[in-house]
């Protein structure tokens, strides 16, 4: 397995946490874990997924990712209802290493308190940090 | 930790041949007139059955019966022995050999600065290293002396993986110029990462999780490295713990279903905590959650259906029989 270069894309908001949200209008939000996130964990196997219909709130764990040899919290960046899960993960975690913006995408969220986008970073924001720790 | 990935590293070991700097690893000569009378008091296994150009695994023992280091002693020549240790423990064992040995005719040298030590494992390891060094190769549990980057070398077959392979003790001025060359000869880089997984596939124990002094080789299911008969420091506790049972036992399991058990999760039966994990990981060549865990030794039973506790979820697992992965052929 290859693992893609860092990259960030500029159409994402990004959680200090590693985590991003890509927004689909004021009320539905995609959330994954950043280039930077599954490169420091190395090869997922194992991706611990809420139920769908749970209440996550902005800053706690909401999800589980694991490697080989260490586990991780998933963060929300956003607060909501989960309406749908990847399940396909469940076969194939390696995805969230591979494509971790796109088939590596954790869940889908209802969101119930959308101006948290306001606390979120932009890439160059979250590029920043990065070069800072 | 890692060179390509775990998994990676892992496959490398099992098909074809990968390896790992061990340097960290203590190593201590014991020499003198006395040196097996010593070293029988010292060590839980009967060393006297150690050949000249042997190698045999044992216990340390506490003067409780409980395991300071697990180690591999290598009979260099008729009153010499190399030991090797932990390297976490190495400063202990050292001070701990060197007490005891005061009323022997022997003399104990710390000599981990005058090796690297480098594991070659996998199956195609001999024959790449009999190729790429051209040294002759001891078989399994022997040792040998060899020249290698023209330097005098310790060739060990023995290993921490379940694979054929041998270890490698050689002058560190010279161990990068070695792992260059067998590099370039087709052998993987691996990390410790996966010299954890490899090992925990086939029950191997890591001594500070599996084994501590708090828990004798009984229980640790070490019987088999004991031979109380010869007196050693601890004798008496694993002698009555052999003979009247323990409480708790090591146990190796398999997760069904999702779930990668860690160090410290607990082991539930009907409800109620009945062991704890000491190694936990995802078996790269099972696919699944695997670990060790203490527990009550009437659960500890092969077949046994247990949960273990990963951070809340209650993930079911069933107790194994060792090893948890079989070498192919």
């Amino acid at each position: 397995m290859t693992l893609s270069d860092a990259h960030y894309p500029d159409d994402l908001l990004y959680h200090d946490q590693h985590d991003w949200a890509r927004l689909d209008g004021d009320e539905h939000a995609v959330f994954g874990i950043t280039w930077y996130a599954q490169d420091s964990l190395g090869e997922v196997v194992f991706y611990d997924a809420p139920e769908v219909g749970a209440t996550i709130s902005k800053d706690s764990s909401y999800a589980e990712v694991e490697s080989v040899k260490a586990v991780s919290d998933v963060i929300a960046p956003m607060s909501g209802k989960i309406v749908e899960v990847n399940d396909s993960l469940e076969d194939t975690p390696e995805k969230i290493n591979e494509d971790p913006y796109g088939e590596g995408w954790l869940v889908k969220v209802r969101l119930t308190q959308p101006e948290e986008r306001g606390a979120l970073l932009d890439a160059g924001e979250y590029r920043k940090l990065l070069e800072n720790s | 930790m890692t060179y390509e990935g775990i998994r990676e590293e892992h496959s490398a070991v099992r098909r074809h041949a990968g390896m790992f700097d061990v340097s960290h690893m203590g190593e201590v000569e014991v020499e003198g007139p006395g040196a097996l009378a010593f070293l029988q008091r010292v060590l839980s296994n009967d060393v006297a059955k150690i050949e000249i150009g042997g190698a045999q695994y044992s216990c340390l023992c506490s003067e409780e019966g409980g395991v300071l280091d697990d180690l591999f002693t290598y009979r260099l020549g008729g009153d010499r022995y190399l030991i090797v240790t932990n390297s976490a423990n190495h400063d202990a064992d050292l001070a701990w050999l060197g007490r005891w040995s005061r009323s022997f005719d022997v003399s104990v040298r710390d000599v981990a600065d005058r090796y690297a030590m480098l594991a070659v494992q996998g199956p195609h390891a001999r024959a790449i290293l009999i190729g790429a060094l051209g040294i002759a190769l001891p078989p399994r549990m022997r040792v040998a002396t060899a020249r290698i980057g023209n330097r005098p070398a310790l060739v060990c077959g023995t290993g921490y993986t379940g694979e054929d392979g041998v270890e490698l003790l050689i002058d560190p001025e010279i161990a990068s110029a070695i792992w260059a060359e067998l590099l370039d000869a087709g052998v993987v880089p691996c990390g410790l990462g996966a010299r954890d997984t490899l090992r925990l596939e086939v029950c191997f124990h890591l001594h500070g999780n599996d084994l501590t002094p708090e828990r004798n080789p009984i229980e640790a299911g070490l019987g088999w490295c004991c031979a109380e008969a010869t007196g050693f420091v601890g004798a008496e506790t694993v002698a009555r713990a052999r003979r009247e049972g323990t409480a708790e036992k090591l146990a190796p399991f398999k997760i069904e279903g999702a779930g990668i058990p860690r160090e410290g999760n607990p082991v539930l039966a009907g409800g109620e905590q009945v062991g704890i994990v000491t190694s936990g990981t995802f078996s790269p060549s099972l696919e699944l959650g695997i670990g060790m865990a203490y527990l009550r030794t009437d659960l500890a039973e092969p077949g046994n259906e247990v949960e273990i506790d990963v951070r809340g979820k209650h993930r079911p697992a069933r107790i194994a029989s060792r090893p948890l992965y079989q070498r192919k052929g």
